[in-house]
């Protein structure tokens, strides 16, 4: 068993094949891309295999710490070449494999026209717990 | 109520109640039915023999239940049969052979087994796991459906149950269950009733392991090497426990993974110093797990100890004919490299291992290997 994080990004990945912005599908289409991700969701919940998931919103900052006594200097919002998370999901499947599966189900949620994203996920395993056997 | 005895009792009484036949969804209803009776009469009118007691209570709400649900009338035929006594160690062994069926996913069969035969809540299962505790009630249900209607009327393969205890042992622990503790309690109680030089073998195995893991962090959290760790703190009741028993089964002469595993840790733990670890007989045992298992994981482990029976130039040879690809490949090579005096090559090739480990505590130790590495020999 094992974690993964699902990235959704809304900019910084590679380009989708159906890259039509989401602002220009109609209501029904949006409609239709959520509830194919809510059923991924209760799906998962049902084989056992779900753990969390979390929409963010666009609007984040960089945030650094300027010295002492001085506020912390912020850095957004983003420009648009900037990597943008819109949210995450983390499953705990049996095998690697199961998890590349998943993302790739996850992806096929429909846009523009009903025809499927393509949009690329970013798949990032969990450190596990310390193993007993190291040696 | 006692909740220690409820946690003993319930996966007796269950496994009572599969025995004679009752599906293991229905059986565990009629368990639970029967313990919310227990809360209620026990303390006023305390029971001489809790686990009848709890047997008959659950066997009749299971007949009422099975009697009142038209669709499964088939059962009928089933439950007009007297049942006649049957000792009682059978029934834990079938519960083992049944968590750990082979239709299960490992993670299923794990869950399954912890609940059923551990007696352990799906609430304090999740918390080990740390998924929510919803995720892990339908990976037990969804177990559940699959093994109903299970019947054991051929051996079971002793060697899957055994998989999935040690699977429990190596996911550490967290929450309010230690899982290694709790694996080692399931063992002992399998090793009881079933007779299998192996059983013992894995028995061993988690003690030996078991008995060093204090010393195996340091209080930051950080990973300690078998090398570095304290040997003061090691458990040497549980080892000395551990030795007895691999002696007892190596004896019967029927070598097993687990034994052979065993037998490695057992020579590690033997050793007051690191220095005077017996690596020659260590690279016998790593032989003969090749031989049982064929598992590139153990060539491996099996370079290191060629590396320190003969010298780091004979490790680097025998790592020549293993797949760089492997997990772990990099961290092996760096240190052969290491104590073959090539400083330059270790601390690039820690810093590789660093970003393939699977773990953060392995990650953590791996870079400070390099950055010890590389603070020695960068410029000052």
């Amino acid at each position: 068993m094992a974690k993964y994080l699902l990235l959704k990004h809304y900019r910084g990945a590679p380009e989708a094949v159906n890259c039509v912005p989401m602002d220009q599908w109609t209501p029904e289409e949006i409609s239709a891309h959520i509830r194919y991700m809510e059923d991924f969701a209760d799906r998962l919940r049902e084989t056992g295999e779900y753990v969390d998931s979390q929409a963010l919103a666009p609007e984040g900052l960089f945030v650094r710490y300027d010295g002492e006594g001085r506020p912390p200097v912020t850095d957004g919002p983003f420009a648009e070449t900037k990597d943008l998370i819109a949210g995450w999901m983390v499953i705990d499947v049996d095998t690697r494999d199961r998890a590349i599966e998943l993302a790739g189900e996850l992806s096929a949620a429909p846009g523009a026209g009903g025809k499927p994203i393509h949009e690329w996920l970013e798949l990032r395993p969990f450190y596990g717990v310390p193993p007993t056997i190291t040696e | 109520m006692d909740e220690a005895l409820v946690r003993v009792l319930t996966p007796q009484v269950l496994a009572v109640l599969v025995r004679r036949g009752a599906d293991f969804a229905a059986a565990e209803d009629a368990v639970q039915d029967a313990l919310v009776e227990a809360l209620r009469v026990w303390p006023a009118d305390p029971p001489r023999d809790p686990k009848g007691w709890l047997v008959t209570v659950a066997w009749r709400r299971f007949l009422d239940a099975t009697r009142a649900d038209v669709a499964r009338r088939r059962r009928e035929d089933l439950v007009d049969e007297e049942p006649g006594p049957v000792p009682d160690v059978d029934d834990t062994l079938r519960l083992y052979f049944l968590c750990a069926h082979p239709s299960l996913t490992p993670s299923s069969a794990v869950a399954l087994t912890l609940r059923a035969v551990g007696g352990l809540t799906t609430r304090q299962i999740a918390r080990a796991y740390l998924v929510p505790e919803a995720t892990m009630a339908q990976r037990i249900s969804r177990a559940k459906r699959t093994v109903s209607g299970v019947r054991f009327d051929r051996p079971a393969d002793v060697a899957t149950v055994l998989r999935v205890l040690y699977l429990v042992f190596n996911e550490g622990y967290s929450g309010d269950v230690d899982l290694a503790a709790e694996a080692i309690r399931l063992t002992r109680q399998l090793a009881a009733v079933v007779d299998h030089p192996e059983v013992a073998g894995l028995l061993a195995l988690m003690l030996l392991h078991h008995a060093r893991r204090d010393a195996r962090t340091a209080s930051d959290g950080s990973l300690v090497t078998l090398a570095d760790q304290d040997r003061g703190r090691w458990d040497t009741v549980m080892i000395a426990e551990g030795v007895v028993i691999l002696q007892a089964a190596l004896a019967r002469d029927r070598l097993g993974e687990f034994q052979a595993q065993a037998a490695v840790a057992a020579l590690h733990a033997d050793a007051p110093r690191a220095e005077e670890t017996d690596w020659v007989q260590i690279v016998e045992w790593y032989d003969e797990l090749v031989r049982l298992t064929d598992s590139p994981v153990v060539r491996l482990n099996r370079v290191v100890a060629v590396g320190e029976a003969d010298g780091p130039r004979a490790g680097l040879a025998a790592l020549a004919d293993l797949d760089p690809a492997l997990p772990r490949y990099p961290a092996v090579a760096a240190y052969l490299h290491e104590r073959d005096g090539d400083g330059t090559k270790a601390a690039r090739l820690y810093a590789e291992a660093a970003g393939r480990a699977p773990t953060l505590a392995e990650r953590d130790h791996l870079t400070r290997q390099a950055a010890r590495l590389n603070a020695r020999s960068g410029p000052t």
